[in-house]
């Protein structure tokens, strides 16, 4: 069967999740990616979505992250300065999810302002609950499509802390979480490098080069000695993402 | 609703209308934009479309804030020409949504600050110099702090309350609760007045004392096109349709023309809306538990 790249990300990122795993969801691939796991490998995954929701169980494709089905049927719902003060802080949180609309060498992620902050070109939405969720979770997960202008060498503005800032590390400064372990994209999957923070490429998927990813890189990218091959989504993974989790096609047509 | 606003909304005044996602007060935003209210500092995690058409009305000097987005949906593009291109000028004061939550915890605590483990490597505490830190006095650990925040006015929308304002929340609670117990007055909007044995039959669900509260408005459909669990779902084709609405400066004025000062109360909203029953929610009833000793 022919697939979409998001049909590609969707089951990567779902492939992360291990059976049991807290899980902190955002919306759009980070949710089909978790009821993907949910419905195949990892039946007892908690998601935990920032508006309150503990283990919820949307019946329905949530377009918000507050979307009433993630209520209905759910373990708990709490209000959010329990969400954030006694589940992420309180070091509850295995994995989270995070994208952005610049990602750059080490893994920082900007979602505030393309330029500068007092006179930006583009003014993004801003942290939400991203900055928490890279500083705490234990280990994070980003989601993003590959081109130069989405991955530079340096964001314009650290939003979500990756694994160097201005030359200091996460453990200089305190960070109880991992940090982007992982970056999935379109072409291929980055991964930090143990000793340097600096994003590597790690596999690719089929049919991709090397080359064709460093060309949507804005610095010289390293590569994994051993860069794997990326089983792409099989049948059953394909159905379910199609029929049952975005029968519309929300997130994963393109 | 009119009186409610005009008598505790004022020019200048700091005004949080919460609710995350769910319960966000549109009827009371609308009022504030009709009354023509000037110089307010809006503070919500969220703006969402109600804060983008209060900025686009010029009801806001200042928004204070975690995620400007339309969410699910794209931009908010009152707020975004407003930073991008100064029109109207607007001053802002960001956080995360965890700066801001503890903000709230801090004003309803009547504490002047709350600490919080967050912020190490991000550039927030250089765009907002208000996030700052602090030694903890027994571990010697440098934690982040922010300032309380304590609204004028707090607005909240809850599902049901009694005539003193003793408000009923369920589904997302969002920062309801902090919000209103950080504020100097608080308007709570109901989607149903009811005896007051009914709260009394669940207390455990009672959000907001009636102690806190100092009107309590009753407006059906007050939240839309956000949602009120148990009554009605989102509006999420409204949501999408703000894009197209808000990204014309001339679009987004002829929406208020018509749908905010071109009606006179929320009744007339719904009305104009085409009603909105389409959007009634289905029956999820509850049990229930014992209350007894």
């Amino acid at each position: 069967m022919t697939y979409s790249p998001a049909e590609m990300m969707a089951t990567v990122a779902a492939r992360e999740l291990r059976d049991g795993e807290v899980v902190f969801v955002g919306i759009g691939l980070p949710n089909l990616a978790c009821n993907l796991a949910r419905a195949t490998h990892a039946p007892r995954l908690v998601l935990i979505y920032e508006s309150g929701a503990v283990g919820a169980e949307p019946e329905r494709l949530p377009v918000s992250i507050g979307d009433p089905s993630l209520v209905t049927g759910s373990l708990m719902v709490c209000g959010m300065a329990d969400v954030f003060q006694f589940l992420l802080q309180n070091g509850r949180i295995e994995v989270g999810f995070l994208g952005g609309a610049q990602i750059d060498r080490f893994g920082n992620i900007n979602t505030t302002v393309v330029g500068s902050y007092q006179h930006p070109t583009v003014r993004l939405p801003g942290s939400g609950g991203a900055a928490e969720i890279a500083i705490h979770a234990r280990r994070t997960i980003v989601i993003s499509r590959l081109s130069r202008r989405a991955f530079p060498e340096a964001v314009d503005f650290i939003t979500s802390p990756g694994h160097r800032m201005r030359g200091r590390t996460r453990s200089e400064l305190g960070m109880p979480g991992a940090g982007p372990v992982r970056v999935i994209t379109d072409k291929g999957i980055l991964e930090a490098d143990e000793d340097t923070g600096e994003l590597v490429l790690a596999s690719l998927y089929p049919g991709v080069t090397a080359d064709e990813v460093r060309a949507a890189v804005g610095w010289p990218l390293r590569c994994r000695g051993t860069a794997l091959g990326v089983e792409p989504p099989g049948e059953p993974e394909l159905r379910l993402l199609r029929e049952v989790l975005d029968p519309d096609g929300l997130y994963l047509r393109s | 609703m009119r009186d409610a606003v005009a008598a505790l909304v004022r020019d200048g005044d700091t005004v949080v209308i919460e609710g995350f996602t769910h319960l966000i007060c549109f009827a009371a935003g609308h009022e504030i934009i009709r009354q023509r209210r000037r110089d307010l500092t809006l503070c919500r995690l969220t703006p969402d479309l109600i804060y983008d058409q209060m900025i686009a009305a010029g009801c806001a000097r200042k928004l204070v804030f975690s995620w400007a987005g339309n969410p699910g949906a794209g931009s908010l593009h009152a707020f975004r020409r407003a930073v991008e291109k100064g029109e109207p000028p607007l001053e802002l004061e960001e956080y995360s949504h965890f700066g801001m939550v503890a903000r709230l915890s801090a004003g309803a605590a009547r504490l002047p600050f709350w600490t919080l483990r967050d912020y190490m490597g991000t550039d927030l505490p250089v765009a907002n110099p208000r996030i700052r830190r602090v030694t903890c006095p027994y571990t010697g650990e440098v934690l982040a702090t922010v300032p309380a925040l304590n609204p004028d006015v707090t607005i909240v929308h809850a599902q049901r309350a009694d005539a003193q304002g003793n408000a009923q929340i369920w589904g997302l609670l969002g920062v309801q609760k902090e919000a209103a117990l950080a504020s100097e007055r608080v308007i709570v909007v109901v989607e149903e007045l009811v005896d007051q044995s009914v709260i009394r039959a669940d207390p455990n669900r009672t959000m907001i004392p009636g102690l806190a509260v100092d009107a309590v408005v009753v407006e059906p459909w007050g939240a839309h096109p956000s949602y009120a669990q148990g009554y009605y779902d989102r509006d999420n084709d409204f949501y999408i349709g703000w894009e197209a609405t808000s990204r014309d400066a001339s679009s987004l004025t002829r929406y208020l023309e018509e749908f905010v000062f071109g009606v006179r109360n929320r009744a007339e909203y719904v009305e104009r809306c085409g009603g909105l029953e389409r959007l009634r929610a289905s029956s999820r009833v509850c049990a229930g538990v014992n209350y007894g000793y």
